[in-house]
């Protein structure tokens, strides 16, 4: 099995515009996913993001007060997990409750540096 | 409502919820963080208490002190993420930790189902066949009961030094075997409830008996006994026929605890106790439960219970049917070859076929020897001889039960006693 980042971008929940009771029914359909996950020992972890952030260019010389995208295209969280190719890893994204508010999601493998190869 | 009746009733529901409350931390935080559960569940407590002085109580007190809790808790987690001590198992433990879920997971752990569950645990994991029953109750009281260790004291006229050290002696026990408040597994269940019975049943007594204490922490300790066996009642699993029996004897032993002292606060016996006092409503209720308690295995509560009901049906002191009682006895001395019932047993004979029966039968009693420290044997001794008109005698063994006696009532009962006796003589 390999490791896989799903990088969590927009599908943000609006909350002025929702009820205690969708925001707690959301969360739920989060516990769901990521609970269905962690029986299957396949979740390695993931934590949603705060919307503030610094963005630092030009070797590090340049900082601006803001993440690098914003709007939809914000990275909102991650999520880490296992899989067995990058399609299952797909798969397995497709469940993820953020798609009920039109997240896009990228799904990128984990490169590990075993020795042969450094 | 008055500041003394808000005060009563806050004290109400934090002795129900504190426990309940704990359990649930217990099974969140894991046996090695019993003082942080403690600590959260004392600290939504004075939340509560300060704001709702402000505030008053609000509409719905329980599920307000479930979410200050709730949201106590996902602080703590949340600065000991990284915390070695914390750790909870495996699919539980990587929810509580992502923000994704641990809103969702903590709300899963606080539905009422999951509460009494988690209580239910506790309470057979505080009756722990390994924990001495003297440490159980101490456990029991402070941990689902939210009694504080001064109070503990109290009822055991014994030191806070004394409670603290047995509390911790139990909380390491806890740490050490990794105990989790769970239900036992079915086939365990049912001998695993008697040392939690057990354990209710001491507990009730400490209360009913006043052994030891006050008035109030008395009918608290009532209480509490009480809503632990409803407790167990209220669960399918856990509805054995001894508990429905126990929840019986409680209530024919509750109906009649107005009459068993004056209104000058002395002690009054049995024969001459008002029987128009006792709570008729109490009485119907038990007979209920003793009615469901017979369609399982006969438990020494079972007896115990029969007894006490005998002597509730019974209009006047001349009316107690001593044969029904006697043949309860016997079947109690069979089951517990404890020499204490057999000297209640001697008791009954002394009613039935009078003194010197009664006197035949103590002499003739099994471990004899063991009762010489326990007062009721001498008190008894000494109502036997004063019917045996060897008044001196009676007296000697008055004296000595007073020695042995540490309850404020009962003392001041002998005390009487032996004046009536000595001007007699």
């Amino acid at each position: 099995m390999k490791d896989f980042m799903l990088l969590i971008r927009g599908g943000e929940m609006d909350e002025t515009n929702s009820s205690p009771e969708q925001m707690q029914a959301h969360m739920a359909d989060w516990q769901k996913w990521m609970g269905g996950l962690a029986e299957q020992g396949i979740l390695l972890g993931g934590e949603p993001l705060h919307n503030e952030g610094k963005t630092l260019f030009e070797y590090g010389k340049k900082v601006v007060d803001r993440p690098l995208t914003e709007g939809k295209e914000l990275v909102g969280g991650y999520v880490m997990l296992k899989a067995d190719s990058l399609d299952q890893a797909c798969e397995l994204a497709k469940g993820c409750p953020g798609f009920d508010l039109n997240c896009a999601i990228e799904v990128r493998e984990v490169m590990t540096m075993d020795a042969g190869q450094g | 409502m008055s500041h003394r009746e808000i005060q009563s009733q806050i004290d109400h529901l934090f002795r129900q919820e504190a426990g309940k409350m704990v359990a649930v931390l217990v099974h969140i935080f894991g046996a090695s963080n019993f003082e942080l559960a403690e600590d959260v569940v004392q600290e939504t407590l004075l939340t509560a208490l300060k704001t709702w002085r402000l505030k008053g109580i609000p509409t719905y007190p329980k599920a307000w002190l479930y979410r200050v809790s709730k949201n106590k808790a996902i602080d703590l987690l949340r600065k000991r993420k990284h915390h070695p001590l914390f750790s909870q198992e495996g699919i539980a433990q990587q929810l509580l930790n992502s923000g994704y879920t641990i809103h969702a997971q903590m709300d899963a752990y606080w539905e009422p189902q999951h509460i009494t569950d988690d209580f239910l645990g506790m309470m057979f994991a505080c009756c722990h066949p390994s924990i001495s029953q003297e440490n159980q109750v101490t456990f029991m009281l402070k941990v689902l009961g939210g009694f504080s260790i001064q109070e503990i004291a109290n009822a055991f006229i014994t030191s806070n030094a004394v409670i603290s050290k047995r509390l911790l002696r139990t909380k390491d026990f806890f740490r050490k075997e990794q105990i989790k408040p769970r239900l036992p597994r079915e086939e365990e269940l049912s001998k695993r409830i008697n040392s939690v019975t057990s354990c209710i049943y001491l507990l009730f007594n400490e209360g009913y008996k006043s052994t030891h204490s006050t008035t109030l922490v008395r009918q608290d300790l009532i209480d509490h006994a009480i809503y632990l066996t409803k407790t167990l009642l209220e669960n399918e699993k856990t509805r054995f026929s001894s508990v429905y029996a126990l929840m019986a004897l409680f209530h024919f032993q509750g109906a009649r605890t107005k009459s068993r002292v004056s209104s000058e606060g002395k002690l009054i016996v049995l024969k001459d106790q008002d029987r128009s006092v006792w709570d008729q409503l109490l009485i119907a209720k038990g007979r209920v439960y003793l009615n469901h308690s017979l369609q399982g295995p006969l438990s020494s509560y079972h007896l115990e219970a029969g007894i006490a009901y005998e002597h509730c049906k019974a209009k006047h002191f001349k009316d107690t049917n001593w044969d029904v009682i006697l043949a309860h006895y016997d079947k109690l001395v069979s089951m517990t070859k404890d020499p204490v019932v057999a000297l209640h047993r001697a008791l009954v004979i002394m009613e039935k076929e009078g003194a010197p029966a009664a006197l035949t039968e103590i002499e003739a009693i099994e471990q004899h020897h063991v009762l010489q420290s326990y007062y009721v044997y001498h008190a008894a001794l000494g109502e036997l001889f004063f019917r045996l008109q060897a008044i001196k005698r009676a007296i000697f063994h008055l004296k000595k039960a007073l020695s042995l006696c540490s309850a404020p009532l009962e003392k001041h009962y002998l005390n009487e006693k032996i004046e009536q006796l000595s001007a007699l003589s």
